[in-house]
């Protein structure tokens, strides 16, 4: 047998520093799987500010309800691709459901999964718009009228009790969607977190900063959504909403700091074996992306601009300029936060005396240009939805004059569809 | 003769000859018969090895492991601990140049050869976490691989504290030391034991008290990689030295 090294294997070992086991040359969970926990944190965070109108009744964030909704839709369509895309064998998946094996983090995706799908995200959905397609179903136009009529599962019924029971409905889901997207979110947390071979990962704290960077990331992604979508359609944006909205990501994100700098001083002071192998890690192949990009520029610079908005009396145009260059910074910075838990607890040997290296590449599954359509497709299918269920509801075909005559309406459609019940 | 043919005879005339010597004690009787009593295990005598990575080329051999640098079942570690407490360690290649380091060097305190494979563990946690069952744990107490039932997610191979793991190229699914099962249900030894010219490594019945491998627990200082993980591994090492992680 020829033992003489590969060429291509040689560009591999260049790469790596120190010692590390033959079987880590190959980095195993690549760019996707990057993807994916982004992804479900998007999912969780954006719920969680939509369950802050209905179980909190903060009725300034009315307006970025439905669009929380449907966004946290959107990007939970998403979530199980990158994970299918990556398995050595995706034909397979469905035994994850079939033979799960009991004591597997990772066999429960496919129940959590479906749970927050089915019953949560889904059932919300249809009780939170059941009226509006009732309404759309008989007085829209032809193919749309069809659409809205099947979603509506045909049902008819506006009568004020219906509505009621449709609010109550909403109400007792969202109460069990909270626990529910801390457990999406923590899930994913854990699966990273009961990995006691990977310091890295194994960390009590990494379901709860998981939860708390996704509550980040949510927040971020609605408000990025929002200010975008609303001068689309020509209409001004909620300066009320927009100031409580980041007055919450102001306060995620400060927790989200406190528990990563926990973690961090943690490992620190308790130094233990592997000290010395992180530190080498993140002063040197993780410093441009951890130091520089999730901490200062993720974190302290946004949270820095929000100090500012809060302590001082800055006009609209430049507090919505800030608020969109802090969104953009925190979706950043996020996503980098999941690269440097996935990517970055594969790059140092479990030997303790070597670092490895990644190179995404451009092409293929796992490449880089997979990697923009998954993060594109939520936002497609977020347009697709947008166009069937119509977030600003009512108000939209009023100004259009071709709807329904409609109370009169302040708050957005909820508060349409709770005076209109009340009218009856 | 080549080095191909050369091993083919060794692998069919050894366990020949050590079948007798083994498997036929009395206590241990045939693996075949007793299957349920029986739980394998492994010891490696590291003041043996003399790195001759025999071994490893005889596993890829045997085992079909991909001929690469990145996938091992076995693998070789040579530790070199300086004076100043320096340490370097390598992974012994046959016919890899570039890794050959002076034999005598001054300033070297101590050197040796750490043979690695799967541990075998009684709490394995590649098995805890696969999301499907396909790693499990046989009553023998050897981990192996459904590869008709893996996935390929790559979980239990981060679950590996050891590294002991990879995902094979062309079946796209986990794959890793297995004792040669195969072997064992034929009354072989696995081929690294058979191959190895020092007999470092002693492979038996964990079960039998006349079993070789308890005879060295019995006689020597034993010790497993990461203890602390509380994998409880059946491969154990002989006089470990607290550098090897």
């Amino acid at each position: 047998m020829n033992f003489t090294i590969l060429n291509p294997m040689l560009d591999v070992i260049q790469q790596v520093t120190g010692y590390i086991y033959p079987n880590e040359m190959e980095i195993h969970w690549k760019v996707l799987i990057v993807v994916y926990p982004y992804v479900t944190g998007v999912v969780a965070g954006a719920f969680i500010l939509a369950s802050l109108v209905k179980v909190f009744n903060v009725k300034e964030v009315q307006p970025t309800y439905r669009l929380a909704l449907l966004t946290a839709l959107s990007f939970l369509l998403v979530a199980p691709l990158p994970l299918l895309l990556h398995l050595g064998h995706p034909e397979r998946s469905y035994e994850i459901f079939l033979t799960p094996n009991p004591t597997s983090a990772m066999a429960m995706f496919g129940f959590v999964y479906a749970w927050y799908l089915m019953v949560v995200l889904l059932l919300e959905l249809w009780f939170e718009y059941r009226r509006d397609l009732v309404v759309w179903a008989e007085q829209g136009k032809a193919p749309m009228k069809w659409i809205h009529r099947v979603i509506s599962l045909f049902s008819k019924d506006i009568s004020s009790q219906a509505v009621a029971f449709d609010m109550k409905a909403v109400k007792v889901i969202t109460i069990i969607g909270i626990p529910s997207a801390f457990l999406l979110h923590g899930y994913v947390g854990f699966i990273f977190g009961s990995i006691k071979a990977n310091p890295w990962w194994s960390s009590v704290l990494m379901p709860i900063v998981f939860l708390f960077s996704a509550i980040v990331s949510g927040i971020a992604m609605v408000i990025l959504l929002y200010m975008i979508i609303t001068p689309l359609r020509g209409k001004s944006i909620d300066m009320k909403c927009l100031d409580r909205v980041t007055s919450y990501l102001f306060y995620a994100v400060i927790i989200d700091f406190s528990l990563e700098a926990l973690d961090f001083i943690h490992r620190l002071y308790e130094s233990e074996e592997s000290i010395q192998i992180l530190s080498e890690l993140v002063s040197g192949k993780l410093f441009g992306s951890l130091v520089v990009i999730q901490v200062i520029l993720g974190m302290l610079v946004p949270l820095g601009i929000m100090v500012v908005i809060k302590a001082f009396t800055l006009d609209q145009e430049l507090r919505k300029l800030l608020y969109f260059v802090s969104v953009i910074l925190i979706q950043i910075g996020i996503f980098t936060t999941r690269w440097n838990v996935v990517i970055g607890g594969q790059m140092f040997s479990k030997s303790f005396r070597g670092l490895n290296t990644y190179t995404m590449e451009l092409w293929g599954l796992e490449g880089l240009v997979s990697t923009l359509g998954l993060l594109i497709l939520p936002f497609i299918i977020l347009f697709v939805l947008l166009k069937i269920f119509p977030p600003w509801g009512m108000e939209n075909k009023k100004a259009n004059g071709s709807g329904p005559p409609e109370p009169q309406v302040s708050q957005g459609p909820e508060a349409a569809a709770v005076s209109t019940a009340a009218s009856h | 003769m080549d080095r191909r043919s050369l091993l083919k005879k060794l692998f069919f005339s050894i366990p020949l000859l050590v079948k007798g010597d083994l498997f036929s004690s009395s206590e241990e009787g045939n693996p075949k018969t007793q299957k349920t009593k029986s739980k394998y295990g492994m010891a490696v005598q590291v003041e043996k090895c003399i790195g001759c990575a025999r071994c490893v080329e005889a596993c890829k051999i045997e085992n079909n492991v991909p001929k690469e640098h990145s996938y091992f079942r076995t693998w070789i570690e040579r530790y070199i601990v300086k004076k100043d407490e320096e340490i370097t360690v390598q992974m012994v290649d046959r016919g890899a140049k570039e890794y050959a380091v002076p034999s005598v060097e001054k300033d070297i305190l101590r050197s040796f050869f750490v043979p690695k494979l799967c541990n075998h563990c009684s709490n394995p946690p590649c098995a805890q976490v696969c999301p499907v069952g396909a790693t499990f744990l046989t009553e023998e107490g050897v981990v192996l691989v459904d590869d008709n039932r893996c996935i390929g997610c790559g979980y239990c191979i981060h679950a590996c504290p050891y590294g002991a793991r990879y995902l094979h190229p062309e079946t796209k699914t986990a794959d890793k030391c297995t004792f040669c099962y195969h072997r064992l249900k034929s009354n072989k030894h696995p081929v690294c034991v058979m191959v190895c010219p020092t007999q470092a490594r002693v492979f038996g019945n964990l079960n039998s008290p006349a079993s070789p491998l308890v005879r060295v627990k019995r006689m020597k200082n034993i010790h497993v990689l990461k203890p602390y993980l509380n994998t409880r591994p059946k491969v154990f090492y002989t006089d470990l030295d607290g550098e090897v992680r």
